[in-house]
C-alpha cells in the first residue's frame, strides 16, 4: 500500500462518482467487481485507478450477476466489498441481492439512477428505483438504503452505507442519481482518525462452538472468513444455526422473520433524516436525494410569501421513517413530495400519515430536476 | 446572496469541460465560495456543441444548472448560435473571435473577443487555448481573483504541463488588460 493514498484527506473540487469511489476505500473497501453503465461507470473507473494504491482488488466482470455474485464471496473471504451500477444493472443484481440478504453478507450496492424503464434514459436522471430498493429480489425481507443529494453526501454515505452493511450484516444500497454522481461539487475528506468505520462482527471464540447463523441479541450472528479454520456452510436455502439448509415451515419460521426484524427491530438505530424548520410548519416538504436538494430553493420561494415551511430530508430510505412521519402528520396543514418519478416514496407516506393529513406528489417522469416552481405550487396549494 | 451563473461553450475536445472544472474549483476551493459544476456528457462532450455550467454563490446552490447565464463563453460557431438565446439580458459575451462570428442581434449585452486559439498556436501548443480563454475570461469578469484560478490550473492540468498551462491563463491575462487599457484610454 502507499503510504498517505488511502484517504485523501483535504478539500477537493470533485464530481460524486469519484466521492463514492473514496468514501469506499474510506470505509475499508478492497474489493469491488462491477459492469460499466452510464451513470455510474466513474465510480468504477476511480476504484480501477485507486484501488492498486491500497492493495485492493479490482475485477470487471462479465456482467451485473455475476459482478453481485462476486462482492457476495469477497465478503465471505473477509474484505469488504462494493459494486456500482445503474437500472438495468440494478435490475439483474436483484437475485443475488437476495441471496446477499438470505446470506446475512455485508456489502454495498451503488445505483447511480437514470430514467427507465429499461434503457430507458441512460445519460440523464430518474429516481425510479425506489421501491425496486425495497421490494427488488423476491420472498421476505428488509433492506437498508441510503439516498444522497450531493458529492460530499455521496463520499459520506458511502461510509455509513458500508457501517450499517456491517453493523446488521444485509447489503446496504446507496441510491443516487445521474446528476449527483457527474456533478462536481467541494468534498471534504476528513483525516482518518475522524472517520468512523465499524467493523466486521467476527467470532473469535472456540471454532468447535462456531454456529455461522447463532444471532447475537440484536439478532444479527456473528461473522468468520472462509479459511479461517471454522466450520461455515452459507446457502441460499433455509437454513438452520450451522447454515444447513433446513427447507421446513418451522426452520423457515425461525429465520425469515429473524431477517425482517433485525432490521425493523433496530430500525429507530438506523434510520437518519434530517429536518429543518419542522417545529412550526405548516407545510413539510419529504424528499430525498437530488430532489430535497431542489425543494431547498422551493421552500425559499414559499418563505418569502410568509409560508412557513418544513423540510423532512430523508438519509435512509429504507428502512422509512414511519414514527416521525406520522407524529408530525398532526401538526402540519400537509405533506408534499417531490421525487422524479411517478410516485413512489409518496405511498409510504400516505401510509404513514394514516389519514391525518394531506399528501401531494409532485412528480417528474425523469430526465432532468425538478422546476422548483411546480414544488412551490404545491406547497401553496395545500393551503387553499 | 448572490448567485452567478456561467456558462463555457465551444466544440467538444476544446477542453470546455475541463474549464468548467477549472472555474469551478478556483471558485470553490480557492476562493471560499459555493460552487457546483455540470457537463454536457455522452456524444455531445465528444463533438459537437458542448457545454459545461458552472454556478458561483455565497449560499447554498440548491439548483446546479444554469438557464439563463450572467456570462456566456463560447468557442465555437455552432455553441455560440445554439446557446446565446439563453444569455440574460444585458449579460457578458466572451467569444473566440477566430472561430465565433457575431450575429446581429437585439438582446442587449456586453461582449469581449480574444483570439484565444491563435495565440495558444503561437504558443506552440494549440490545445491550451482554453487557458488562454480562462485567463481572459479571469481578467474581464473577476468572477474569481487570478490567484485563485492560478491555483486551480496548477493543481487540474496533467502533471508536466503546468508550467506551459500558467503562461497561457497570464497570455489571456494580457490580452485582456490590453483591451480594458485600450478602453480606459478611448473614455
Amino acid at each position: 500500500m502507499i503510504k498517505d493514498r488511502e484517504i485523501l484527506t483535504g478539500e477537493h473540487f470533485m464530481n460524486g462518482d469519484f466521492a463514492c469511489a473514496e468514501g469506499a476505500i474510506a470505509a475499508g473497501c478492497r474489493f469491488f467487481a462491477g459492469y460499466p453503465i452510464t451513470p455510474a461507470s466513474e465510480i468504477a473507473e476511480r476504484i480501477s485507478e485507486r484501488f492498486p494504491e491500497v492493495d485492493g482488488i479490482y475485477i470487471q466482470m462479465e456482467d451485473e450477476l455475476g459482478s453481485m455474485a462476486a462482492i457476495l464471496g469477497a465478503s465471505w473471504a473477509g474484505v469488504k466489498s462494493m459494486t456500482c451500477t445503474s437500472g438495468p444493472g440494478f435490475s439483474l443484481m436483484q437475485e443475488n441481492i437476495g441471496l446477499g440478504a438470505m446470506t446475512e453478507t455485508p456489502c454495498v450496492v451503488v445505483n447511480m439512477q437514470r430514467g427507465g424503464p429499461s434503457t430507458g434514459l441512460p445519460t440523464v436522471l430518474g429516481q425510479q428505483d425506489m421501491m425496486q430498493a425495497r421490494w427488488g429480489s423476491h420472498g421476505d425481507y428488509e433492506i437498508i438504503a441510503l439516498s444522497p443529494s450531493s458529492p460530499q453526501e455521496l463520499f459520506d454515505f458511502t461510509i455509513k452505507a458500508f457501517n450499517l452493511s456491517e453493523m446488521y450484516r444485509v447489503p446496504a444500497l446507496v441510491m443516487g442519481d445521474e446528476v449527483v454522481g457527474h456533478m462536481s461539487e467541494k468534498v471534504v475528506i476528513p483525516p482518518k482518525e475522524e472517520i468512523e468505520v465499524y467493523p466486521r462482527r467476527k467470532y473469535t471464540g472456540p471454532a468447535e462452538e462456531y454456529l455461522p447463523y447463532k444471532p447475537d441479541e440484536d439478532l444479527v450472528p456473528q461473522m468468520v472468513a472462509a479459511g479461517e479454520g471454522y466450520r461455515i456452510h452459507v446457502t441460499g436455502l433455509t437454513h438452520d444455526e450451522k447454515g444447513y439448509p433446513v427447507v421446513d415451515a418451522e426452520a423457515q419460521k425461525k429465520l425469515v422473520p429473524r431477517l425482517v426484524n433485525k432490521i425493523r427491530k433496530n430500525a429507530e438505530k438506523i434510520i437518519e433524516i434530517e429536518e429543518t424548520n419542522t417545529e412550526d410548519a405548516e407545510v413539510i416538504v419529504l424528499s430525498y436525494g437530488i430532489s430535497a436538494r431542489t425543494s431547498f430553493r422551493a421552500i425559499e420561494l414559499a418563505e418569502k410569501e410568509g409560508i412557513k415551511v418544513g423540510m423532512v430530508k430523508l438519509i435512509t430510505v429504507w428502512p422509512f421513517p414511519e414514527k416521525r412521519v406520522y407524529q408530525l402528520a398532526s401538526k402540519v396543514a400537509g405533506f408534499v413530495v417531490p421525487e422524479i418519478n411517478c410516485g413512489q416514496i409518496v405511498y409510504e407516506v400516505e401510509r404513514c400519515v394514516k389519514g391525518k393529513t394531506k399528501v401531494t406528489l409532485v412528480s417528474h417522469p425523469g430526465g432532468h430536476i425538478h422546476d422548483p416552481r411546480d414544488i412551490f405550487q404545491a406547497i401553496r396549494n395545500i393551503l387553499k | 446572496m448572490s448567485r452567478q451563473e456561467i456558462k463555457l461553450t465551444g466544440y467538444g475536445g476544446q477542453g470546455i469541460i475541463l474549464l468548467g472544472y477549472i472555474l469551478g474549483k478556483a471558485a470553490s476551493i480557492y476562493s471560499g465560495k459555493n460552487s457546483t459544476m455540470v457537463q454536457s456528457y455522452g456524444p455531445e462532450s465528444r463533438g459537437g456543441a458542448c457545454s459545461s455550467q458552472v454556478v458561483i454563490a455565497d449560499g447554498g446552490i440548491f439548483y446546479p444548472y444554469v438557464t439563463n447565464p450572467d456570462i456566456l463563453v463560447s468557442m465555437s460557431q455552432e455553441a455560440y448560435d445554439k446557446f446565446l438565446p439563453e444569455l440574460k439580458e444585458s449579460g457578458i459575451l466572451i467569444i473566440d473571435e477566430d472561430l465565433v462570428t457575431p450575429k446581429k442581434t437585439k438582446k442587449k449585452m456586453t461582449m469581449f473577443s480574444i483570439p484565444a486559439t491563435r495565440l495558444a498556436e503561437k504558443m506552440g501548443r494549440k490545445i491550451v487555448a482554453n487557458i488562454v480563454m480562462l485567463g481572459f475570461f479571469a481578467e474581464i469578469t473577476r468572477a474569481v481573483s487570478f490567484e485563485a484560478m492560478e491555483q486551480a490550473v496548477a493543481t487540474s492540468v496533467p502533471k508536466g504541463t503546468e508550467e506551459l498551462n500558467l503562461k497561457a491563463l497570464s497570455e489571456g491575462r494580457q490580452y485582456a488588460q490590453n483591451i480594458l487599457g485600450a478602453e480606459k484610454k478611448d473614455n
